[in-house]
């Protein structure tokens, strides 16, 4: 299976990735490559197989709901360029 | 032409744990921005987020009080996609394998028949954070202790065929995860949030039309009012000749329109797939029977057992059971008053329920107590105070301390059964009205309300109205 331009224009912006013209093809050449070795993969007659859901095959592990962490926002918030009133700010964004 | 409406609801309600769903952060609501969002909430490199213990049994408890099956395995799936509230990129919810599938609720529609509404699924997720939009140097501002709250999406198959029966069943869920404890029901503070799929198609027909969502509606009466201009909006628009896109809206209150949301995403594509962080959540049998011993009397079973047991009618038992603190104040109250089931019931819906609504208070706040009121209605019962004193009474229990006997017994308010005492008023009323004394004499026997009227007023309504009236009678005949 080999992915078109736009394609792999549409995966880079749900990625929110900015990728050059040159790259385009390349990435194009990358991700076919791996869709092909999920066709083969697709040859196998799966049917009697159980999706498995991890490759763990172990159930989950569960915690006690108590509040177990205290507050760390001035750890927390000294990676953030822009912080005011103990908020994080990013650019505007209105929906 | 004749068109039908179609409905399906998705509600989203907050589990009331005291931590987040993934992480040992508190979900105390209104703390001071990002003091509550850990770094698992923030999706720090390196975290490992653990499933609460708690937000299985409530999701598994909600299950079983709709009869639905509770899946042995279930599966956490990250739903990808970019927004500044959403730290990680991807929310953690559930997709191919939810918690709880193939459920139904009875709902009771306004003319009194009921309708059995069938839920497609429930499942778990984690809440995004929140996004203030107020100006900061033109910037966003972002608080995350939202994030990683637990959510109970619950998703019903489009069963409805009107506004009304959608606010149905969203009170129906309402009321339920507030009986099972397991959300509080706040939709100012956003712990109960419904959308809604409505769609239109010609009567007749089987094919559903294309839907529209209406996001985020936050009260009962909102989800009517969005959802009835959104059904006039489809009629008009295909009437006219055009054809619904499938698109999200939103519901403007002050423009009482909806609208479609603003968005420069593409179509959305949430590329789910299997949580690596996280393993199957695992539940067997002595688990579900376990959690199954835990269910409380539900609404409907409370309902039918007022029905049988204390004679309510259906309507009124409906009423009392919609939200447990009701019911549980009313059941208090007939216990308070040694039965009287009816009288309570008139009493709390009456009188009591609407002096919460005019103080915008309610049950819990209630500045009367079960007790008190029984205590009133106890004294209506043995006639010691007349139903219209017991208004007076009534008041002043909201307004001041003690007992109803303390307060009859303060303020004088004692009926008067004392014969001689009402003979007494009724020979002044008859002397200072010698016209219609006349004019009763002569016949005209509507005057008689005039001389009730009158010795009410004279006793100061603390005579027994019944004794009024035979010995009016008795006196305006000789």
């Amino acid at each position: 299976m080999s992915l078109q331009p736009n394609e792999i224009e549409k995966i880079a912006h749900l990625a929110r990735l900015a990728i050059s013209e040159t790259d385009k093809s390349v990435y194009a050449e990358n991700l076919s490559s791996i869709l092909d070795l999920v066709e083969q993969m697709n040859a196998v007659n799966t049917a009697d197989i159980v999706p498995l859901a991890h490759p763990l095959n172990e159930p989950q592990r569960l915690r006690d709901d108590v509040t177990s962490e205290t507050d760390q926002r001035e750890l927390l918030q000294e990676n953030s360029p822009t912080v005011e009133k103990g908020l994080f700010l990013v650019p505007k964004v209105l929906e | 032409m004749q068109w039908e409406v179609v409905i399906g609801l998705e509600i989203h309600a907050q589990l009331a744990t005291k931590s987040k769903i993934f992480s040992g952060a508190s979900t105390a609501y209104g703390a001071e921005p990002n003091t509550q969002a850990c770094a698992i909430d923030l999706g720090l490199p390196g975290v490992l987020p653990v499933l609460n213990k708690e937000v299985l049994r409530m999701a598994v408890l909600f299950g079983l009080a709709i009869n639905a099956d509770i899946s042995r395995q279930s599966v956490f799936a990250r739903k990808n996609y970019f927004y500044p509230d959403l730290p990680k990129g991807y929310q953690i919810s559930q997709m191919d394998l939810p918690i709880v599938k193939n459920g139904s609720l009875e709902i009771e529609l306004e003319d009194g028949q009921t309708k059995v509404i069938a839920l497609t699924r429930a499942h778990l997720e984690e809440d995004a954070g929140k996004s203030l939009h107020e100006d900061f140097a033109g910037m966003t501002g972002i608080d995350l202790n939202r994030a990683g709250t637990p959510l109970l999406e619950i998703v019903s198959e489009p069963d409805m065929r009107s506004a009304k029966e959608a606010v149905a069943f969203m009170k129906k869920i309402h009321s339920l995860v507030q009986y099972l404890g397991i959300c509080d029901g706040n939709m100012q503070e956003g712990s109960f949030r419904c959308d809604a799929n409505v769609s239109v198609r010609p009567k007749g027909q089987e094919k559903l039309g294309t839907r529209t969502e209406l996001k985020n509606i936050n009260s009962f009466r909102f989800v009517e009012k969005a959802i009835n201009l959104e059904v006039e909006r489809q009629i008009e628009l295909i009437e006219d000749g055009g054809t619904i896109t499938q698109e999200t809206r939103l519901y403007d209150a002050d423009r009482d329109e909806t609208r479609p949301m603003r968005s420069k995403e593409e179509a959305n594509d949430y590329r789910y797939f299997p949580d690596p962080d996280l393993l199957p959540v695992e539940v067997d049998d002595a688990y579900i029977e376990q959690v199954r011993t835990q269910l409380p009397e539900l609404p409907a079973e409370k309902k039918a057992r007022f029905i049988a047991e204390l004679a309510l009618s259906s309507q009124d038992a409906e009423m009392l059971t919609a939200q447990k603190e009701l019911a549980d104040f009313f059941e208090s109250t007939v216990e308070a008053a040694n039965g009287e089931a009816k009288l309570c019931a008139n009493w709390i819906m009456g009188e009591l329920v609407a002096t919460l609504n005019k103080s915008g208070k309610d049950i819990s706040q209630s500045n009367i107590s079960p007790e008190r009121l029984g205590g009133l209605i106890q004294r209506i019962k043995d006639n010691t105070i007349s139903g219209k004193i017991a208004k007076s009474v009534f008041e002043f229990l909201w307004n001041e301390e003690g007992t109803a006997d303390e307060i009859i017994e303060r303020k004088g308010l004692k009926q008067v059964t004392d014969s001689g005492f009402i003979e007494k008023i009724i020979a002044e009323v008859m002397t200072n009205n010698p016209e219609q004394v006349e004019q009763y004499r002569s016949g005209k026997e509507k005057v008689f309300g005039f001389f009730v009227g009158k010795v009410m007023q004279a006793s100061q309504g603390k005579a027994n109205p019944a004794q009024v009236n035979q010995l009016l009678k008795d006196k305006l005949k000789s």
